[in-house]
């Protein structure tokens, strides 16, 4: 459990894009730390607004999507309100990031050698063949073979775990604090996510790092983070302990998406499946944005938007009534 | 009792050499790609058969073959007896095209965006040139959408409804065999268990079967009755859903099933499996496997396994014994 600092702190994040129809804010109101050391999963379905809340973390949002509020600190220092010129040395430098799919992310007509020493200049204080070495350095260890020869190959002759390797390496060369990771496995095979996910725990845990995990796969999540933030409609729904969140998921839409996983439920009986789906970030429902799916869903839920309750040390849910065994007597 | 899909020996070579003038001018010997390589199954009637396996292993290719879209290079594919490549009786081969249907991975590719809902649905019975009358309205209200959806477009519908849409087109010729190309793939969780629980429910209902193909091991073992592991175009092992999940013998399937992540995996440290799936134009001698397995000896090198029957299943292994 992570008794450690705080990398990275959002606080009542909201994320705007004005549109012909009004405003639209697929973020709306999130709050979360990441510790060092750490893996936080953030799940949710497409829409849930989990990609949008790490875009807005690094800068790069496309306009004309802005923050709109909310206050975002990296080790402290808040970072949402820096310049373009300011965020280029938080971006690379103290924060990595690595996208779905490889192949977009590396520039095909340059040498993977170039890219990294490129990355590596242009945050550390290094000259070309010092930032070689350390371009060789990094690709071992991500757990590419021969990295010394690999370094003039073009991306094209790498096979898609070898790129992501690649991506990882390029997003940990100037050894950041925390590392966002938006659906790093999602385009590989199931043994080549094995290995990535072998490898990010690994360097997590090396470098006491903090990675933010972006996924909407529940299997994944179990295997590698260790606190996992469900989000659904832009807001988070709940956050604790994977263990917790995923056995004894307090609020509905957890279960919900729970029952929905073939792995979780044994066999061939019917899958637990919600119905409807998830609410457009412009057509939000009134109250709870989870009510009109919800099967205990009350007056209150259809007029107020439930806030974050405490339901452990480290387990938060948004709902007016979680599921619980015994009510506990932590409820505020 | 005979088996509705009978699939006899089939393979599939791709040419993927360069043009003519790059093999003359660089000296390059023309490439084959052996994508399917000696497959032979059949799938019972009102059974769920699924074959799995990762990227490259011929599975979409085999799904392509059996409805037909694709020649096989060597062996045949029987549907209900009839061989789809040499029957010459023009009543047979519609009776058997006519009872086969796919539906594929992405919804949003494969309906067409200028025609409405009504006419892409009926479209599999009217070119035919039998009469549609009310069967649009009565295949959406069956794949639990509205009737009078029939005069929109794809566009009005999320992914799941598009899928749906997909299934009910699927089902207007009354087949007996749908092949279904990674149908939840692309589809959010809970949005993936509506469809295949209606998958589930039609396949009752009609007594339909399935060849279902897909790499998700989960939505296998929620779905399937029979499954086929495919590596590298082989298949390597083939049990029933329960034995092979309880029992996997090959040791390509116990890496699969090792390496896929599980819901009660907290903190699990798992060695995550050696290599990568080798290049399908020059694919290692012997065993496919043999590079990656950790029980290779001599043999597996040298020589290519048999698929042998072991227990109520079949395993391409030199190395298992019942």
């Amino acid at each position: 459990m992570p008794q450690s600092s705080s990398v990275l702190a959002i606080r009542d994040l909201v994320v705007e894009i004005p549109t012909r129809a009004g405003l639209v804010r697929p973020v709306n109101g999130v709050s979360y730390d990441i510790f060092e050391g750490e893996i936080l999963g953030v799940v949710g379905e497409s829409g849930a607004g989990k990609s949008m809340a790490g875009n807005a973390v690094i800068g790069l949002l496309d306009p004309p999507a802005r923050i709109a509020n909310g206050v975002i600190r990296l080790n402290g220092e808040r970072i949402d309100a820096l310049n373009r010129a300011e965020m280029r040395h938080v971006r690379g430098k103290r924060i990595g990031m690595v996208f779905q799919d490889p192949l977009t992310s590396l520039n095909p007509l340059l040498r993977i050698g170039d890219q990294l020493t490129e990355t590596i200049r242009a945050h550390l204080p290094l000259n070309a063949g010092a930032a070689r070495d350390r371009a060789v350095a990094a690709l071992q260890e991500v757990g590419i073979p021969a990295a010394a020869e690999r370094l003039d190959s073009y991306p094209h002759e790498f096979s898609g775990g070898m790129r992501q390797r690649v991506v990882i390496a390029l997003a940990l060369c100037a050894e950041p604090s925390l590392l966002i990771a938006d659906e790093p496995t999602t385009a590989l095979d199931v043994s080549v996510q094995a290995q990535i996910i072998a490898l990010l725990k690994r360097l997590c845990r090396e470098r006491g790092m903090a990675v933010m995990l972006v996924t909407h796969d529940m299997g994944v999540i179990a295997e590698a983070a260790d606190r996992v933030a469900v989000m659904y409609a832009g807001s988070l729904a709940e956050i604790g302990p994977v263990a917790d969140v995923l056995t004894h998921p307090n609020h509905p839409y957890t279960e919900g998406l729970m029952g929905s996983t073939p792995l979780a439920s044994k066999g061939k009986s019917r899958l637990n499946q919600i119905p409807g789906a998830m609410p457009r970030p412009g057509n939000l429902p009134q109250g709870c944005a989870f009510h009109p799916r919800c099967s205990r869903a009350a007056p209150a839920c259809r007029n107020f938007a439930p806030q974050p309750m405490r339901m452990g040390p480290q387990h938060s849910v948004a709902c007016h009534f979680p599921l619980v065994e015994q009510p506990e007597e932590a409820l505020q | 009792m005979i088996p509705l899909v009978d699939v006899r020996h089939l393979s599939r070579v791709f040419d993927v050499s360069k043009p003519w003038l790059n093999r003359v001018l660089e000296r390059l010997p023309r490439a084959r790609l052996t994508a399917v390589s000696d497959v032979s199954f059949n799938i019972e009637e009102r059974q769920v058969y699924a074959l799995v396996g990762e990227s490259g292993s011929g599975k979409s290719t085999i799904g392509r073959m059996v409805v037909g879209l694709l020649p096989p290079s060597e062996g045949h594919v029987q549907i209900g007896g009839i061989d789809l490549e040499t029957e010459r009786d023009p009543r047979k081969i519609a009776e058997a095209r006519g009872s086969i249907q796919m539906i594929f991975q992405d919804p949003y590719a494969s309906l067409n965006p200028r025609w409405r809902v009504g006419d892409i649905i009926v479209e599999p019975v009217a070119a035919r040139g039998e009469d549609t009358y009310g069967l649009a309205e009565r295949l959406l209200e069956q794949v639990g959408l509205s009737a009078a959806d029939v005069s929109k477009y794809p566009h009005e519908f999320s992914g799941g409804q598009r899928q749906r849409i997909c299934i009910a087109r699927a089902l207007s010729s009354q087949p007996r065999l749908i092949v279904c190309d990674e149908p939840t793939s692309a589809l959010d969780v809970s949005v993936q268990a509506q469809v295949l629980n209606l998958m589930s429910d039609l396949q009752e209902d009609l007594g339909l079967t399935y060849l279902f193909i897909t790499h998700d091991l989960a939505v296998v073992q929620h779905m399937a009755d029979r499954i086929g592991v495919l590596y590298l175009g082989r298949l390597v092992e083939e049990a029933d859903a329960a034995s092979l999940f309880e029992n996997p013998r090959h040791p390509y399937t116990q890496m699969l099933f090792n390496a896929a992540p599980r819901m009660d995996a907290f903190g699990r440290e798992v060695e995550p499996p050696k290599g990568e799936i080798p290049d399908p134009i020059n694919p290692p001698t012997g065993c496919a496997f043999h590079p990656r397995c950790p029980i290779a000896t001599p043999i597996c090198t040298e020589k290519r396994p048999e698929l042998r029957k072991i227990g109520e299943g079949r395993v391409s292994c030199h190395l298992v014994s019942a």
